[in-house]
Protein backbone atom coordinates (compact mmCIF):
# COMPACT_ATOMS: atom_id res chain seq x y z
CA UNK A 1 0.00 0.00 0.00
CA UNK A 2 3.01 2.58 1.35
CA UNK A 3 4.99 3.14 -1.97
CA UNK A 4 8.11 4.86 -1.74
CA UNK A 5 9.92 7.02 -4.33
CA UNK A 6 13.02 4.70 -4.35
CA UNK A 7 11.43 1.21 -4.95
CA UNK A 8 13.98 -1.16 -4.69
CA UNK A 9 16.13 0.87 -1.25
CA UNK A 10 12.83 0.51 0.46
CA UNK A 11 12.38 -3.14 -0.56
CA UNK A 12 15.38 -3.73 1.02
CA UNK A 13 14.95 -1.91 4.02
CA UNK A 14 11.26 -3.76 4.69
CA UNK A 15 12.83 -6.63 4.50
CA UNK A 16 15.65 -6.28 6.89
CA UNK A 17 13.16 -4.93 9.10
CA UNK A 18 10.90 -7.84 8.69
CA UNK A 19 13.86 -9.80 9.53
CA UNK A 20 14.27 -8.08 13.07
CA UNK A 21 10.86 -8.74 13.75
CA UNK A 22 10.95 -12.04 12.42
CA UNK A 23 14.00 -12.63 15.13
CA UNK A 24 12.65 -10.89 17.79
CA UNK A 25 9.68 -12.81 18.04
CA UNK A 26 11.05 -16.36 17.19
CA UNK A 27 14.41 -16.45 18.69
CA UNK A 28 13.25 -16.87 22.28
CA UNK A 29 10.98 -19.76 21.41
CA UNK A 30 14.46 -21.45 19.37
CA UNK A 31 16.00 -20.50 22.56
CA UNK A 32 13.65 -22.72 24.72
CA UNK A 33 13.83 -25.78 22.30
CA UNK A 34 17.15 -25.73 22.12
CA UNK A 35 17.58 -25.73 26.03
CA UNK A 36 15.29 -28.65 26.08
CA UNK A 37 17.33 -30.55 24.00
CA UNK A 38 20.65 -29.94 26.31
CA UNK A 39 22.25 -32.12 28.72
CA UNK A 40 22.76 -31.11 32.37
CA UNK A 41 26.14 -30.65 31.99
CA UNK A 42 25.88 -28.51 28.91
CA UNK A 43 23.22 -26.35 30.67
CA UNK A 44 26.31 -24.91 33.12
CA UNK A 45 28.65 -24.64 30.65
CA UNK A 46 29.83 -20.64 30.84
CA UNK A 47 29.77 -20.49 26.65
CA UNK A 48 26.02 -21.54 26.01
CA UNK A 49 25.90 -22.34 22.08
CA UNK A 50 22.63 -22.08 20.04
CA UNK A 51 22.87 -25.63 18.66
CA UNK A 52 23.22 -28.15 21.48
CA UNK A 53 26.37 -29.55 21.22
CA UNK A 54 24.92 -33.49 22.29
CA UNK A 55 20.96 -33.36 22.02
CA UNK A 56 19.33 -35.20 24.61
CA UNK A 57 15.61 -36.47 24.75
CA UNK A 58 16.31 -37.08 28.43
CA UNK A 59 14.75 -33.52 29.41
CA UNK A 60 11.37 -34.77 28.11
CA UNK A 61 11.90 -37.67 29.69
CA UNK A 62 12.44 -36.26 33.32
CA UNK A 63 9.38 -34.13 32.28
CA UNK A 64 6.93 -36.72 31.37
CA UNK A 65 7.53 -38.82 34.23
CA UNK A 66 8.67 -36.91 37.37
CA UNK A 67 7.18 -34.11 39.03
CA UNK A 68 3.66 -35.34 37.57
CA UNK A 69 3.10 -33.14 35.30
CA UNK A 70 1.30 -35.60 33.57
CA UNK A 71 -1.51 -35.31 36.58
CA UNK A 72 -1.56 -31.76 35.90
CA UNK A 73 -2.20 -31.54 32.27
CA UNK A 74 -4.83 -34.43 32.88
CA UNK A 75 -6.05 -31.65 35.63
CA UNK A 76 -6.04 -29.08 33.08
CA UNK A 77 -7.69 -31.13 30.05
CA UNK A 78 -10.36 -32.01 32.36
CA UNK A 79 -10.76 -28.40 33.43
CA UNK A 80 -10.33 -26.62 30.23
CA UNK A 81 -12.90 -29.02 28.28
CA UNK A 82 -15.54 -28.54 31.08
CA UNK A 83 -15.04 -24.81 31.12
CA UNK A 84 -15.62 -24.62 27.11
CA UNK A 85 -18.30 -26.56 26.68
CA UNK A 86 -20.35 -25.26 29.11
CA UNK A 87 -19.16 -21.61 28.76
CA UNK A 88 -20.21 -22.22 24.88
CA UNK A 89 -23.54 -23.65 25.43
CA UNK A 90 -24.93 -20.74 28.18
CA UNK A 91 -23.42 -18.27 25.82
CA UNK A 92 -25.19 -19.26 22.70
CA UNK A 93 -28.74 -18.35 23.24
CA UNK A 94 -27.65 -15.43 24.58
CA UNK A 95 -25.32 -14.54 21.84
CA UNK A 96 -28.44 -14.99 19.63
CA UNK A 97 -30.22 -12.37 21.68
CA UNK A 98 -27.27 -10.01 21.54
CA UNK A 99 -26.90 -10.09 18.12
CA UNK A 100 -30.81 -10.16 17.00
CA UNK A 101 -32.70 -8.00 19.48
CA UNK A 102 -31.59 -4.72 19.47
CA UNK A 103 -32.85 -2.66 23.08
CA UNK A 104 -32.30 -2.00 26.08
CA UNK A 105 -30.83 -5.64 26.94
CA UNK A 106 -28.54 -5.66 24.01
CA UNK A 107 -26.86 -2.32 24.78
CA UNK A 108 -26.51 -3.89 28.60
CA UNK A 109 -25.27 -6.70 27.90
CA UNK A 110 -22.59 -5.68 25.40
CA UNK A 111 -21.85 -2.46 27.52
CA UNK A 112 -21.29 -5.47 30.48
CA UNK A 113 -19.05 -6.91 28.56
CA UNK A 114 -16.28 -4.02 28.37
CA UNK A 115 -16.85 -3.01 31.56
CA UNK A 116 -16.02 -6.32 32.66
CA UNK A 117 -12.57 -5.80 31.38
CA UNK A 118 -12.11 -2.85 33.49
CA UNK A 119 -12.18 -4.38 36.32
CA UNK A 120 -8.99 -6.02 37.65
CA UNK A 121 -9.19 -9.43 39.26
CA UNK A 122 -8.47 -8.75 42.55
CA UNK A 123 -11.70 -7.41 43.01
CA UNK A 124 -13.73 -10.02 42.02
CA UNK A 125 -11.50 -12.65 43.26
CA UNK A 126 -11.69 -11.76 46.96
CA UNK A 127 -15.60 -11.92 46.76
CA UNK A 128 -15.50 -15.09 44.75
CA UNK A 129 -13.24 -16.90 47.21
CA UNK A 130 -15.71 -15.73 50.16
CA UNK A 131 -19.07 -17.33 48.03
CA UNK A 132 -16.80 -20.64 47.17
CA UNK A 133 -15.77 -21.14 50.64
CA UNK A 134 -19.37 -20.94 51.90
CA UNK A 135 -20.10 -23.31 48.71
CA UNK A 136 -17.43 -25.94 49.91
CA UNK A 137 -16.54 -25.21 46.92
CA UNK A 138 -12.76 -23.99 46.83
CA UNK A 139 -9.75 -25.65 46.54
CA UNK A 140 -12.02 -27.94 43.93
CA UNK A 141 -12.05 -28.26 40.07
CA UNK A 142 -15.75 -27.77 40.37
CA UNK A 143 -15.18 -24.14 41.97
CA UNK A 144 -12.52 -23.66 39.47
CA UNK A 145 -14.91 -23.89 36.59
CA UNK A 146 -17.37 -22.19 37.83
CA UNK A 147 -15.16 -18.92 37.90
CA UNK A 148 -13.59 -19.90 34.43
CA UNK A 149 -17.29 -19.64 32.99
CA UNK A 150 -18.00 -16.22 34.30
CA UNK A 151 -14.35 -15.33 33.33
CA UNK A 152 -14.45 -16.20 29.55
CA UNK A 153 -18.06 -15.49 28.66
CA UNK A 154 -17.57 -11.63 28.20
CA UNK A 155 -15.43 -13.03 25.41
CA UNK A 156 -17.27 -15.58 24.26
CA UNK A 157 -20.33 -13.70 24.39
CA UNK A 158 -18.32 -11.05 21.93
CA UNK A 159 -17.10 -13.49 19.39
CA UNK A 160 -20.73 -15.73 19.42
CA UNK A 161 -22.85 -12.62 19.02
CA UNK A 162 -20.57 -11.23 15.61
CA UNK A 163 -20.75 -14.93 14.67
CA UNK A 164 -24.18 -14.64 14.63
CA UNK A 165 -24.55 -10.98 12.84
CA UNK A 166 -22.19 -12.46 10.42
CA UNK A 167 -25.59 -15.01 9.43
CA UNK A 168 -27.91 -12.91 6.99
CA UNK A 169 -31.08 -11.69 8.75
CA UNK A 170 -32.93 -12.73 5.62
CA UNK A 171 -32.40 -15.67 5.85
CA UNK A 172 -34.37 -16.26 9.02
CA UNK A 173 -36.81 -14.05 7.51
CA UNK A 174 -37.41 -15.98 4.40
CA UNK A 175 -37.68 -19.37 6.45
CA UNK A 176 -40.44 -17.67 8.72
CA UNK A 177 -42.44 -16.60 5.57
CA UNK A 178 -42.14 -20.59 4.44
CA UNK A 179 -44.01 -21.09 7.55
CA UNK A 180 -40.77 -22.31 9.82
CA UNK A 181 -41.28 -22.08 13.40
CA UNK A 182 -38.54 -20.45 16.03
CA UNK A 183 -37.20 -23.73 16.76
CA UNK A 184 -36.90 -25.22 13.43
CA UNK A 185 -35.39 -22.11 12.25
CA UNK A 186 -32.67 -22.06 15.15
CA UNK A 187 -31.86 -25.55 14.25
CA UNK A 188 -32.24 -25.96 11.12
CA UNK A 189 -30.62 -22.60 9.88
CA UNK A 190 -28.73 -21.14 12.10
CA UNK A 191 -27.22 -23.53 13.89
CA UNK A 192 -25.45 -25.39 10.85
CA UNK A 193 -24.26 -21.86 9.36
CA UNK A 194 -22.97 -20.94 12.71
CA UNK A 195 -21.23 -24.13 13.44
CA UNK A 196 -17.44 -23.10 12.60
CA UNK A 197 -17.93 -20.09 14.52
CA UNK A 198 -19.22 -22.23 17.84
CA UNK A 199 -16.12 -24.49 17.02
CA UNK A 200 -13.42 -21.67 16.84
CA UNK A 201 -15.23 -20.13 20.26
CA UNK A 202 -15.11 -23.53 21.92
CA UNK A 203 -11.68 -23.98 20.75
CA UNK A 204 -10.84 -20.48 22.41
CA UNK A 205 -12.23 -21.09 25.33
CA UNK A 206 -10.57 -24.17 26.08
CA UNK A 207 -7.30 -22.52 25.55
CA UNK A 208 -7.72 -19.60 27.61
CA UNK A 209 -8.64 -22.33 30.36
CA UNK A 210 -5.77 -24.15 29.80
CA UNK A 211 -3.70 -21.54 29.99
CA UNK A 212 -4.62 -19.42 33.04
CA UNK A 213 -2.82 -19.09 36.17
CA UNK A 214 -3.93 -16.73 38.50
CA UNK A 215 -7.41 -17.84 39.65
CA UNK A 216 -5.87 -21.40 39.69
CA UNK A 217 -3.00 -19.89 42.09
CA UNK A 218 -5.68 -18.65 43.87
CA UNK A 219 -8.51 -21.40 44.24
CA UNK A 220 -5.97 -24.66 44.22
CA UNK A 221 -4.30 -25.89 46.90
CA UNK A 222 -4.27 -29.36 47.16
CA UNK A 223 -1.26 -30.71 44.80
CA UNK A 224 -2.99 -33.44 43.26
CA UNK A 225 -5.38 -31.03 41.54
CA UNK A 226 -2.93 -28.39 40.38
CA UNK A 227 -3.25 -27.41 36.86
CA UNK A 228 -0.31 -27.33 34.25
CA UNK A 229 0.83 -23.51 34.70
CA UNK A 230 0.32 -23.94 38.60
CA UNK A 231 2.56 -26.76 38.50
CA UNK A 232 5.05 -24.94 36.28
CA UNK A 233 5.03 -21.78 38.11
CA UNK A 234 5.37 -24.43 41.29
CA UNK A 235 8.34 -25.89 38.97
CA UNK A 236 10.02 -22.00 38.82
CA UNK A 237 10.39 -21.82 42.09
CA UNK A 238 11.32 -24.97 43.69
CA UNK A 239 13.81 -25.99 41.15
CA UNK A 240 13.82 -24.16 37.63
CA UNK A 241 17.30 -22.59 38.55
CA UNK A 242 18.73 -25.76 39.04
CA UNK A 243 16.78 -27.89 36.29
CA UNK A 244 16.29 -25.84 33.38
CA UNK A 245 16.42 -28.62 30.83
CA UNK A 246 13.45 -30.36 32.28
CA UNK A 247 11.58 -26.91 32.62
CA UNK A 248 12.40 -25.98 29.02
CA UNK A 249 11.01 -29.28 28.22
CA UNK A 250 7.94 -29.25 30.89
CA UNK A 251 7.14 -25.73 29.08
CA UNK A 252 7.20 -27.07 25.90
CA UNK A 253 5.16 -30.01 26.26
CA UNK A 254 2.75 -27.68 28.05
CA UNK A 255 2.23 -25.32 24.96
CA UNK A 256 1.77 -27.82 22.58
CA UNK A 257 -2.11 -28.24 22.87
CA UNK A 258 -3.01 -24.63 22.82
CA UNK A 259 -0.48 -23.82 20.37
CA UNK A 260 -1.95 -26.75 18.17
CA UNK A 261 -5.71 -25.68 18.54
CA UNK A 262 -4.50 -21.98 18.16
CA UNK A 263 -2.86 -22.60 15.07
CA UNK A 264 -5.93 -24.33 13.52
CA UNK A 265 -8.54 -21.74 14.42
CA UNK A 266 -6.37 -18.59 14.07
CA UNK A 267 -7.56 -17.30 10.91
CA UNK A 268 -11.58 -17.81 12.05
CA UNK A 269 -10.12 -16.31 15.46
CA UNK A 270 -9.69 -12.64 14.59
CA UNK A 271 -12.41 -12.48 11.88
CA UNK A 272 -14.93 -13.06 14.64
CA UNK A 273 -13.32 -11.16 17.14
CA UNK A 274 -12.76 -7.89 14.85
CA UNK A 275 -15.67 -7.89 12.44
CA UNK A 276 -17.81 -6.22 14.29
CA UNK A 277 -15.30 -3.86 15.84
CA UNK A 278 -13.18 -2.23 12.81
CA UNK A 279 -16.68 -2.18 10.46
CA UNK A 280 -17.85 0.11 13.25
CA UNK B 1 -29.51 -12.98 -3.62
CA UNK B 2 -29.89 -10.59 -0.50
CA UNK B 3 -31.02 -7.89 -2.35
CA UNK B 4 -33.72 -9.94 -4.15
CA UNK B 5 -34.70 -11.37 -0.54
CA UNK B 6 -34.87 -7.99 1.56
CA UNK B 7 -37.07 -6.99 -1.69
CA UNK B 8 -39.19 -9.64 -1.03
CA UNK B 9 -39.72 -9.14 2.59
CA UNK B 10 -40.94 -5.75 2.16
CA UNK B 11 -43.14 -7.55 -0.45
CA UNK B 12 -44.99 -9.50 2.39
CA UNK B 13 -46.09 -7.36 5.38
CA UNK B 14 -45.74 -9.41 8.01
CA UNK B 15 -46.17 -9.13 12.32
CA UNK B 16 -43.99 -8.41 14.30
CA UNK B 17 -44.04 -12.47 15.52
CA UNK B 18 -43.18 -13.68 12.01
CA UNK B 19 -39.89 -11.52 12.23
CA UNK B 20 -37.39 -13.65 12.96
CA UNK B 21 -34.70 -12.48 15.37
CA UNK B 22 -35.81 -8.99 15.11
CA UNK B 23 -38.86 -9.87 16.69
CA UNK B 24 -38.04 -12.26 19.78
CA UNK B 25 -40.05 -11.23 22.09
CA UNK B 26 -39.19 -10.22 25.24
CA UNK B 27 -39.96 -13.43 26.70
CA UNK B 28 -38.48 -15.15 24.06
CA UNK B 29 -35.20 -13.45 24.77
CA UNK B 30 -35.27 -13.72 28.56
CA UNK B 31 -35.77 -17.21 27.85
CA UNK B 32 -32.57 -17.62 26.04
CA UNK B 33 -30.69 -15.01 27.91
CA UNK B 34 -31.04 -16.80 31.68
CA UNK B 35 -28.33 -19.79 31.31
CA UNK B 36 -26.06 -16.64 30.93
CA UNK B 37 -27.86 -13.90 32.76
CA UNK B 38 -27.88 -16.27 36.20
CA UNK B 39 -24.39 -16.85 36.38
CA UNK B 40 -23.04 -13.26 35.39
CA UNK B 41 -25.32 -12.09 37.68
CA UNK B 42 -24.58 -14.38 40.60
CA UNK B 43 -20.82 -15.23 39.64
CA UNK B 44 -19.29 -11.64 38.42
CA UNK B 45 -21.94 -8.56 38.93
CA UNK B 46 -23.08 -9.76 42.84
CA UNK B 47 -19.07 -10.68 43.63
CA UNK B 48 -18.24 -7.02 41.95
CA UNK B 49 -20.64 -4.89 43.62
CA UNK B 50 -19.18 -6.83 46.88
CA UNK B 51 -15.53 -6.64 46.34
CA UNK B 52 -16.19 -3.22 45.77
CA UNK B 53 -17.86 -3.03 49.35
CA UNK B 54 -15.45 -4.74 50.77
CA UNK B 55 -12.54 -1.95 50.39
CA UNK B 56 -14.65 -0.19 52.63
CA UNK B 57 -14.28 -2.83 55.47
CA UNK B 58 -12.15 -4.58 57.47
CA UNK B 59 -12.46 -7.54 56.03
CA UNK B 60 -9.79 -10.68 56.58
CA UNK B 61 -9.40 -14.17 55.85
CA UNK B 62 -10.24 -17.29 58.09
CA UNK B 63 -13.71 -18.05 59.06
CA UNK B 64 -16.15 -16.75 61.57
CA UNK B 65 -14.05 -13.08 61.80
CA UNK B 66 -16.47 -10.37 61.64
CA UNK B 67 -16.15 -7.59 59.42
CA UNK B 68 -16.90 -4.34 60.13
CA UNK B 69 -17.53 -1.30 57.73
CA UNK B 70 -15.09 0.92 58.16
CA UNK B 71 -15.58 3.69 55.91
CA UNK B 72 -12.57 5.38 54.27
CA UNK B 73 -10.09 3.98 56.35
CA UNK B 74 -8.29 1.82 54.58
CA UNK B 75 -7.80 4.57 51.79
CA UNK B 76 -6.23 6.74 54.19
CA UNK B 77 -3.51 3.87 55.76
CA UNK B 78 -3.23 3.65 51.64
CA UNK B 79 -2.30 6.87 50.73
CA UNK B 80 0.51 6.27 53.31
CA UNK B 81 1.56 3.44 52.25
CA UNK B 82 4.69 3.31 50.67
CA UNK B 83 4.94 -0.39 49.63
CA UNK B 84 1.22 1.01 47.89
CA UNK B 85 2.51 4.09 45.76
CA UNK B 86 5.74 2.31 44.83
CA UNK B 87 3.66 -0.28 43.81
CA UNK B 88 1.38 1.97 41.58
CA UNK B 89 3.83 3.92 40.39
CA UNK B 90 5.44 0.89 38.83
CA UNK B 91 2.50 -0.63 37.82
CA UNK B 92 1.91 3.17 35.87
CA UNK B 93 5.64 2.97 34.23
CA UNK B 94 4.58 -0.53 33.33
CA UNK B 95 1.24 0.08 31.88
CA UNK B 96 2.11 3.36 29.58
CA UNK B 97 5.64 1.90 28.55
CA UNK B 98 4.83 -1.64 27.48
CA UNK B 99 1.67 -0.52 26.17
CA UNK B 100 3.13 2.76 23.88
CA UNK B 101 6.16 0.44 22.66
CA UNK B 102 4.05 -2.26 21.54
CA UNK B 103 1.68 -0.13 20.04
CA UNK B 104 4.95 1.54 17.82
CA UNK B 105 6.23 -1.93 17.48
CA UNK B 106 3.34 -3.49 16.28
CA UNK B 107 2.29 -0.82 14.10
CA UNK B 108 5.03 -1.30 12.09
CA UNK B 109 4.61 -4.91 12.05
CA UNK B 110 1.24 -4.69 10.82
CA UNK B 111 2.45 -2.10 8.09
CA UNK B 112 4.80 -4.75 6.83
CA UNK B 113 2.33 -7.52 6.89
CA UNK B 114 -0.18 -5.21 5.18
CA UNK B 115 2.69 -5.08 2.21
CA UNK B 116 3.40 -7.90 -0.24
CA UNK B 117 6.71 -9.26 1.21
CA UNK B 118 8.01 -12.80 1.08
CA UNK B 119 8.13 -14.54 4.37
CA UNK B 120 5.44 -12.57 5.83
CA UNK B 121 3.49 -15.73 6.48
CA UNK B 122 6.48 -16.64 9.00
CA UNK B 123 6.54 -13.04 10.51
CA UNK B 124 2.66 -12.78 10.42
CA UNK B 125 2.71 -16.79 12.46
CA UNK B 126 4.87 -15.93 15.34
CA UNK B 127 3.25 -13.00 15.85
CA UNK B 128 0.40 -14.63 16.77
CA UNK B 129 2.38 -17.61 18.82
CA UNK B 130 2.45 -15.42 22.07
CA UNK B 131 -1.42 -15.60 21.71
CA UNK B 132 -1.40 -18.97 22.71
CA UNK B 133 1.46 -18.88 25.07
CA UNK B 134 0.60 -19.48 28.74
CA UNK B 135 1.71 -16.40 30.52
CA UNK B 136 3.55 -19.22 32.87
CA UNK B 137 5.30 -20.66 30.22
CA UNK B 138 6.08 -16.82 28.49
CA UNK B 139 7.90 -16.50 31.61
CA UNK B 140 9.94 -19.17 31.75
CA UNK B 141 10.84 -18.39 28.47
CA UNK B 142 12.38 -15.03 29.34
CA UNK B 143 14.06 -16.57 32.37
CA UNK B 144 15.74 -18.67 30.36
CA UNK B 145 17.22 -16.21 27.86
CA UNK B 146 18.10 -13.65 30.73
CA UNK B 147 19.44 -16.33 32.56
CA UNK B 148 22.71 -15.17 33.76
CA UNK B 149 24.87 -18.15 32.87
CA UNK B 150 23.41 -20.69 30.48
CA UNK B 151 20.90 -17.36 28.96
CA UNK B 152 21.78 -16.26 25.16
CA UNK B 153 21.41 -12.72 26.48
CA UNK B 154 25.07 -12.70 28.20
CA UNK B 155 26.30 -15.29 25.97
CA UNK B 156 25.18 -12.58 23.09
CA UNK B 157 26.66 -9.45 25.09
CA UNK B 158 30.13 -11.79 25.24
CA UNK B 159 30.12 -12.49 22.08
CA UNK B 160 30.00 -8.90 21.11
CA UNK B 161 32.32 -7.68 23.95
CA UNK B 162 29.32 -5.76 25.30
CA UNK B 163 28.72 -4.38 28.46
CA UNK B 164 26.67 -6.33 30.79
CA UNK B 165 27.83 -9.81 30.39
CA UNK B 166 28.31 -10.89 33.95
CA UNK B 167 24.78 -9.17 34.74
CA UNK B 168 21.67 -10.89 36.78
CA UNK B 169 19.15 -9.17 34.80
CA UNK B 170 16.14 -10.01 36.40
CA UNK B 171 17.47 -9.26 39.92
CA UNK B 172 18.99 -5.96 38.78
CA UNK B 173 17.43 -2.76 40.48
CA UNK B 174 17.98 -1.12 37.49
CA UNK B 175 17.31 -3.54 35.06
CA UNK B 176 14.70 -5.84 36.32
CA UNK B 177 11.94 -3.70 35.30
CA UNK B 178 13.42 -2.95 32.37
CA UNK B 179 13.49 -6.32 31.20
CA UNK B 180 9.99 -6.94 32.72
CA UNK B 181 8.67 -4.04 30.25
CA UNK B 182 10.54 -6.03 27.07
CA UNK B 183 9.20 -9.42 27.84
CA UNK B 184 5.22 -7.46 28.34
CA UNK B 185 5.76 -5.86 24.85
CA UNK B 186 6.28 -9.53 23.46
CA UNK B 187 3.76 -10.91 24.91
CA UNK B 188 1.28 -8.56 23.91
CA UNK B 189 1.94 -8.00 20.07
CA UNK B 190 -0.46 -10.35 18.95
CA UNK B 191 -3.85 -8.43 19.75
CA UNK B 192 -2.14 -5.44 18.96
CA UNK B 193 -0.98 -6.44 15.33
CA UNK B 194 -3.95 -8.35 14.36
CA UNK B 195 -6.22 -4.94 15.66
CA UNK B 196 -3.94 -2.77 13.53
CA UNK B 197 -3.52 -4.87 10.95
CA UNK B 198 -7.52 -5.51 10.23
CA UNK B 199 -7.97 -1.49 10.60
CA UNK B 200 -4.97 -1.58 7.28
CA UNK B 201 -6.82 -3.59 5.29
CA UNK B 202 -9.65 -1.88 5.85
CA UNK B 203 -8.64 1.57 4.56
CA UNK B 204 -9.18 2.29 0.64
CA UNK B 205 -6.90 1.36 -1.33
CA UNK B 206 -7.60 4.38 -3.74
CA UNK B 207 -7.28 6.58 -0.93
CA UNK B 208 -3.60 5.96 -1.36
CA UNK B 209 -3.30 5.72 -4.97
CA UNK B 210 -5.18 9.39 -5.38
CA UNK B 211 -2.43 10.90 -2.81
CA UNK B 212 0.26 8.52 -4.72
CA UNK B 213 -0.49 10.27 -8.12
CA UNK B 214 -0.68 14.10 -6.07
CA UNK B 215 2.93 13.46 -5.21
CA UNK B 216 2.89 12.73 -1.57
CA UNK B 217 5.10 10.60 -0.19
CA UNK B 218 5.15 7.73 1.40
CA UNK B 219 5.51 9.75 5.02
CA UNK B 220 2.67 12.33 3.84
CA UNK B 221 0.25 9.71 2.81
CA UNK B 222 1.68 7.77 6.33
CA UNK B 223 0.52 10.75 8.35
CA UNK B 224 -2.36 12.36 6.56
CA UNK B 225 -4.18 9.04 5.00
CA UNK B 226 -3.10 6.05 7.31
CA UNK B 227 -3.14 7.54 10.62
CA UNK B 228 -6.31 9.01 10.56
CA UNK B 229 -8.20 6.39 8.86
CA UNK B 230 -6.79 4.34 11.74
CA UNK B 231 -7.69 6.71 14.84
CA UNK B 232 -10.39 4.53 16.05
CA UNK B 233 -8.94 1.37 16.19
CA UNK B 234 -6.01 2.81 17.73
CA UNK B 235 -7.59 4.63 20.46
CA UNK B 236 -9.52 0.90 21.20
CA UNK B 237 -6.54 -1.06 21.26
CA UNK B 238 -4.19 1.22 23.22
CA UNK B 239 -7.20 1.60 25.89
CA UNK B 240 -7.60 -2.00 26.02
CA UNK B 241 -4.07 -3.04 25.98
CA UNK B 242 -3.04 -0.35 29.03
CA UNK B 243 -6.23 -1.91 30.83
CA UNK B 244 -4.79 -5.42 30.58
CA UNK B 245 -1.22 -4.42 31.55
CA UNK B 246 -2.29 -2.83 34.36
CA UNK B 247 -4.25 -5.75 35.45
CA UNK B 248 -1.28 -7.95 34.77
CA UNK B 249 -0.27 -10.71 36.78
CA UNK B 250 0.90 -14.38 35.49
CA UNK B 251 3.71 -13.11 33.65
CA UNK B 252 5.58 -10.87 36.00
CA UNK B 253 5.01 -13.35 39.08
CA UNK B 254 6.60 -15.85 37.26
CA UNK B 255 9.33 -13.52 36.09
CA UNK B 256 10.17 -11.85 39.20
CA UNK B 257 7.57 -12.34 41.90
CA UNK B 258 8.23 -8.80 42.25
CA UNK B 259 11.45 -8.49 43.00
CA UNK B 260 14.00 -7.43 43.61
CA UNK B 261 12.91 -5.56 46.21
CA UNK B 262 9.71 -4.39 44.94
CA UNK B 263 11.45 -3.13 41.71
CA UNK B 264 8.96 -5.26 39.83
CA UNK B 265 5.41 -5.27 42.45
CA UNK B 266 3.07 -4.46 39.91
CA UNK B 267 -0.45 -3.36 41.62
CA UNK B 268 -2.00 -6.81 41.14
CA UNK B 269 0.85 -8.37 42.47
CA UNK B 270 0.91 -6.07 45.44
CA UNK B 271 -2.74 -6.71 46.08
CA UNK B 272 -2.62 -10.51 45.58
CA UNK B 273 0.20 -10.71 48.69
CA UNK B 274 -2.56 -8.55 50.41
CA UNK B 275 -5.18 -10.66 49.71
CA UNK B 276 -4.38 -14.30 49.69
CA UNK B 277 -0.71 -14.22 51.60
CA UNK B 278 -1.50 -11.84 54.87
CA UNK B 279 -4.78 -12.49 54.45
CA UNK B 280 -6.38 -8.56 54.50
CA UNK B 281 -9.38 -8.79 51.95
CA UNK B 282 -10.46 -5.10 53.04
CA UNK B 283 -7.10 -4.00 52.14
CA UNK B 284 -6.84 -6.18 49.22
CA UNK B 285 -10.59 -4.62 47.92
CA UNK B 286 -9.52 -1.28 48.46
CA UNK B 287 -6.12 -1.74 46.53
CA UNK B 288 -8.76 -2.87 43.57
CA UNK B 289 -11.05 -0.08 43.88
CA UNK B 290 -8.16 2.26 43.63
CA UNK B 291 -7.15 0.49 40.45
CA UNK B 292 -10.33 1.01 39.10
CA UNK B 293 -10.39 4.81 39.80
CA UNK B 294 -6.49 4.87 38.49
CA UNK B 295 -7.25 3.06 35.54
CA UNK B 296 -10.41 5.02 34.70
CA UNK B 297 -8.79 8.28 35.17
CA UNK B 298 -5.94 7.54 32.77
CA UNK B 299 -8.40 6.49 30.12
CA UNK B 300 -10.20 9.74 30.71
CA UNK B 301 -7.03 11.67 30.29
CA UNK B 302 -5.94 9.87 27.49
CA UNK B 303 -9.38 9.76 25.50
CA UNK B 304 -9.82 13.82 26.44
CA UNK B 305 -6.41 13.92 25.08
CA UNK B 306 -7.54 12.16 21.84
CA UNK B 307 -10.68 14.05 20.82
CA UNK B 308 -9.13 17.68 21.47
CA UNK B 309 -6.56 16.06 18.99
CA UNK B 310 -9.28 14.81 17.01
CA UNK B 311 -11.34 18.25 16.49
CA UNK B 312 -7.78 20.52 16.38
Amino acid sequence: VIVSSHPTRARTGQYLVLLAYILFLGFPLLWMLSVSFKGPRELVELYPSFIPADPTLENYRIALTENELVRSAVNSLKVATITALLTTAIGLPAAYVLARRRGLISRLGLGWILLSQMFPLILIIVPLFLLLRDLKLTDSHAGLILVYMVWALPFILWMLQSYVRGIPRDLEEAATVDGATRFQILVGIIAPLLAPGVVVTTLFAFITAWNEFFFALVILQTPELTTLPLKLAQFVGIEGIVRLGPLAASALLATAPSLILFTIIQRWLTRGLLSGAVKG
Amino acid sequence: VSAIQGTGSRLFPRGNRSRAGAGLSATEALVLLIPALLPIVILSVAPLIRGIYLGFTNARAGLDVPTNFIGLDNFRVLLKDDLFINSFKIGLIWAVSVTAIQFVLSLGLAILLSQQLRGRWLARSLALVPWAMPAVVVGIMWKLFFQPQAGVLNEILRRGHLPGENLDWLSSFQWALPAVIFVGVWAGMPQTTVALLAGLQSIQDDLHEAAAVDGATAWQRFRTITLPQLRPVIIAITSLDFIWNFNSFGLVYVLTEGGPAGKTQLPMLFAYNQAFKYGEFGYASALGNAMVVVIAGALVFYLWGRLREASS
